[in-house]
C-alpha cells in the first residue's frame, strides 16, 4: 500500500488537519505554530505537485473514500454509492493554481501578519480555506461539492472579517457572506433537484443520465446562478471589491484562488456534468456575462481612488476574460471548430496567469499599505524612493495584467482575442478596449503611488518573508511569459482538453468501461 | 433569573447532558448522532447562560475552544486511521474488538458494540459541536449586555 495512491485525499486532508491542529500549536509557542504551518503548506504543495504529475503523465486519478481499495468506485450493484474524488487534467491544473497562490500567501503571511492581531486565527482559517478549495477542485460527488463550496464560503468570510476591531472588514464580510450563502443555497437546491430526479449524487453517474429535461435545466440555472455569485461575475460582483479591498494582502490572493475555484466549479458543471446536454444558449449567456464583466469592472476601476479597490476591480475584470473564453468554447462545444478549442485553452491559461499577476499586485498593495500606512491614492506618492522591490513587482504585475509582451498576460490574452474574434469581432474589440483601459488605470495607479517626490513614511519596512512571497509569483509571471508555448503544450492543452473532449474519459474513469 | 428558573435548571441540567450523550452514543443505531447530540448538550450551556448569566461560566470559554479543536482533530485523525485501505475506511468494523461486533441480521434492537469507527467519529463530532455551539451561545451571552443577575 503505497502513499502515492492516497495523494488526492492527502492534498485535502493534510491542510484540514493542519488547520485544526494549528490553534493548539499556537498555545504551546508561536514559533511552533509557524513551523507547523510551513510543514503543512510544504506537504500540501508536494502532494498537489505529485498529483499533477500523476494526472499529466498517467491519466485521470480516482479515489474512493471508505472503500476497500481507492479504485473501487462502484458498489456491489455496479452503482457508485461512495464519495469519489476525481482528479482529471483540469482539476489538477486548478490544484496547481491553488498550490501557487496558497504557498505564496503562506510565506507572505508569516512576515506580514502581526502577532497581536489575530495571526493564529488568520492562518488557521487560511488552511481551512485551502483545504476547501482543493476539495472543490478534486471532488466527484455533487453533495461533497456543495459541502466544500460552503467550507470555502465560511472560511473566506471569516478571513475577510476577523479584524472585528475595525469597522469595515466585518461589513465586507457580511456582504460577502450574504452572497455566498445565497449562492450556496441555490447550489443546494440544484443538488436536491438532481438527486430527486436521478437518485444519485455522483457527478459522473449524473452526467451520464442528464438529458436536458425541464428539471435538468432548472437545476442548471440554479447552479449557474450560485456559482457565478461565487465567481464574482457582473452583475453579482458587488461583494468582491469590498472583500478584496478590505482583506489582508495574503487573504486577498487566496480569495482570488477561491474565486477561480468557483469559476472552475462552473466549468465543471457546464462542460462535464451537462456536457451531454450542452446547448449554445448557455454558451451565449456565459459569453455575454463575460463581456459585461470585463467592461463594467474596468470602467469601475477607472474611478477608484483606493489602491486595494482598484486592483480588486482589475481582478474582477480578469474573471470576465475567462468567462468570455469559456463561453466561446461552450457555444462551439457540440460543433467543435478549432477556435473553440483555442478559446478554451486561452481561458484556462489565463486563469493561471491571472492568479500569478493579480496575486503579485495584491501582495504589493499589502506592502504599500504597510509601508505608507494607507492605500489611498490621493495621499500616496514617491514610494519608489524607498520601496524599490515593491515598485518593481507592482510594475511587473500591472504590465502582465494589461497584456504587455513578453509577460504572461500577453500570451493568454492573445489566444483569447484570436479565438473570440472568430465568433464575434465586437467581443474582441471590447476585450482589447478593456485591456487598454486597464493599462491606463494601472499606469495612473503606479504613477500615483510610486512616482513623485519622496514623502515621509509612517509604516514598517518590507520583511524578507513578504519579499519571498512576492518573488515566487514574479518568477511565474516572467517564466510563463518567456516560454508560453511549453506551458500551453504541457499544462494548459491537456487541462482544456479535459473540458473540451475529456468528458468521456472522466465518465469512464469513474463508471468503468 | 428567578429562583424558580435556577432551581429547575439545576434539576434539568444532568438530564439534558445525559440525553445528549445518549443521542451521541447511539448515533449508529438510532436517529441522531454526533451533531444532534452535541447540539442537545450545547443547549445545556444555553440553559446555564440564561439562568445564571454568561459571566459565571466565562472562564470556560478557553476550555470550549480547545475542546472544539480536539474534536475536529480527532475526527480527521480517525479518518486517517483507515488509510491502510482508504481514507475513512472503517478498519474497526467486524474485527471483534472495540465496536467490532458483527451486526446481527434481521430485525433486532441493535447492539451498542457495533459500527466500528462510526461511534468514535460520532463522539468526535459530538465534542466538536457541543464545544462550537457552546462557545457561540456563551459569546452571545457575553456580548449581549448580560446585566441582570
Amino acid at each position: 500500500m503505497s502513499l502515492a495512491m492516497h495523494v488526492p485525499i492527502l492534498a485535502i486532508a493534510v491542510p484540514l488537519l493542519g488547520a485544526f491542529a494549528l490553534p493548539l500549536m499556537a498555545k504551546v509557542h508561536h514559533r511552533l505554530r509557524d513551523l507547523w504551518a510551513l510543514v503543512v503548506g510544504a506537504f500540501t504543495v508536494a502532494m498537489i505537485v505529485t498529483l499533477a504529475v500523476q494526472v499529466f503523465t498517467v491519466g485521470v486519478q480516482v479515489y474512493t473514500l471508505g472503500a476497500d481499495t481507492p479504485d473501487a468506485t462502484l458498489g456491489p450493484q455496479g452503482f457508485p454509492i461512495r464519495i469519489t474524488l476525481v482528479a482529471d487534467a483540469m482539476g489538477a491544473f486548478m490544484a496547481l493554481i491553488s498550490a501557487l497562490l496558497g504557498g505564496a500567501a503562506l510565506i507572505y503571511a508569516l512576515g506580514f501578519l502581526e502577532e497581536s492581531k489575530g495571526k493564529t486565527l488568520s492562518m488557521s482559517l487560511f488552511l481551512l480555506l485551502w483545504a476547501g478549495m482543493l476539495g472543490l477542485k478534486l471532488t466527484g460527488d455533487m453533495f461533497n461539492f456543495f459541502v466544500f463550496l460552503e467550507l470555502t464560503s465560511v472560511a473566506a468570510c471569516g478571513l475577510i472579517g476577523y479584524r472585528a476591531w475595525e469597522s469595515r472588514p466585518p461589513e465586507a464580510a457580511f456582504k460577502t457572506l450574504v452572497m455566498f450563502i445565497l449562492g450556496g443555497l441555490m447550489v443546494l437546491l440544484a443538488v436536491a433537484i438532481l438527486y430527486g430526479e436521478y437518485g444519485a449524487l455522483n457527478m459522473a453517474f449524473l452526467s451520464a443520465q442528464i438529458g436536458g429535461s425541464l428539471l435538468d435545466r432548472v437545476a442548471l440555472g440554479l447552479l449557474l446562478g450560485g456559482l457565478l455569485m461565487k465567481a464574482g461575475a457582473v452583475p453579482m460582483h458587488m461583494w468582491a471589491p469590498d472583500a478584496y479591498g478590505e482583506a489582508d494582502a495574503n487573504t486577498a490572493i487566496v480569495l482570488v484562488a477561491n474565486t477561480q475555484a468557483g469559476l472552475y466549479a462552473l466549468f465543471r458543471v457546464v462542460f462535464t456534468l451537462y456536457g451531454g446536454a450542452a446547448t449554445p444558449e448557455v454558451g451565449y449567456l456565459v459569453t455575454t456575462l463575460g463581456a459585461l464583466t470585463v467592461l463594467v469592472a474596468v470602467l469601475m476601476a477607472v474611478v477608484q481612488t483606493n489602491l486595494g479597490r482598484l486592483v480588486a476591480y482589475g481582478a474582477i475584470s480578469q474573471i470576465g476574460y475567462m468567462l468570455l473564453a469559456a463561453g466561446v468554447g461552450l457555444v462551439t462545444l457540440g460543433v467543435g471548430p478549432e477556435f473553440g478549442r483555442v478559446a478554451l485553452q486561452g481561458g484556462v491559461f489565463h486563469m493561471f496567469n491571472d492568479a500569478a499577476c493579480i496575486g503579485l499586485l495584491f501582495l504589493c498593495v499589502g506592502a504599500v499599505r504597510r509601508a505608507a500606512g494607507s492605500g489611498d491614492l490621493r495621499s500616496l506618492g514617491g514610494l519608489a524612493h524607498t520601496e524599490k522591490w515593491t515598485s518593481g513587482f507592482f510594475l511587473l504585475g500591472a504590465l502582465a495584467l494589461a497584456g504587455i509582451p513578453p509577460l504572461n498576460g500577453f500570451a493568454s490574452k492573445l489566444m483569447i482575442y484570436q479565438s473570440v474574434f472568430q465568433l464575434s469581432p465586437i467581443l474582441t474589440a471590447l476585450a482589447v478596449l478593456a485591456s487598454i483601459l486597464l493599462l491606463a488605470v494601472f499606469v495612473r495607479a503606479f504613477q500615483g503611488a510610486f512616482l513623485g517626490p519622496r514623502q515621509s513614511m509612517s509604516g514598517a519596512p518590507l520583511s524578507p518573508a513578504m519579499l519571498a512571497g512576492m518573488a515566487v509569483l514574479a518568477v511565474v509571471v516572467i517564466a510563463f511569459g518567456l516560454v508560453p508555448d511549453l506551458v500551453v503544450r504541457h499544462l494548459v492543452a491537456p487541462a482544456a482538453e479535459a473540458l473540451w473532449t475529456g468528458r468521456d474519459v472522466y465518465l469512464a474513469a469513474v463508471l468503468g468501461g | 433569573m428567578s429562583v424558580v428558573v435556577r432551581t429547575v435548571t439545576r434539576l434539568l441540567l444532568p438530564a439534558v447532558v445525559m440525553f445528549g450523550a445518549y443521542v451521541v452514543m447511539h448515533g449508529h443505531l438510532t436517529p441522531g448522532g454526533g451533531f444532534q447530540g452535541g447540539a442537545v448538550i450545547a443547549s445545556a450551556v444555553a440553559l446555564v447562560v440564561v439562568a445564571f448569566g454568561a459571566r459565571r461560566i466565562r472562564r470556560h470559554k478557553e476550555t470550549l475552544s480547545v475542546l472544539e479543536d480536539v474534536g475536529a482533530l480527532a475526527f480527521v485523525v480517525l479518518a486517517f486511521l483507515g488509510i491502510g485501505g482508504t481514507f475513512f475506511y472503517n478498519s474497526l468494523a467486524g474485527t471483534g474488538g472495540l465496536f467490532g461486533q458483527e451486526v446481527a441480521m434481521g430485525a433486532n434492537p441493535g447492539a451498542l458494540n457495533t459500527g466500528g469507527m462510526l461511534p468514535l467519529m460520532n463522539w468526535a463530532v459530538g465534542l466538536k459541536v457541543l464545544a462550537g455551539l457552546g462557545s457561540i451561545v456563551l459569546l452571545m451571552g457575553l456580548l449581549g449586555g448580560d446585566d441582570d443577575r
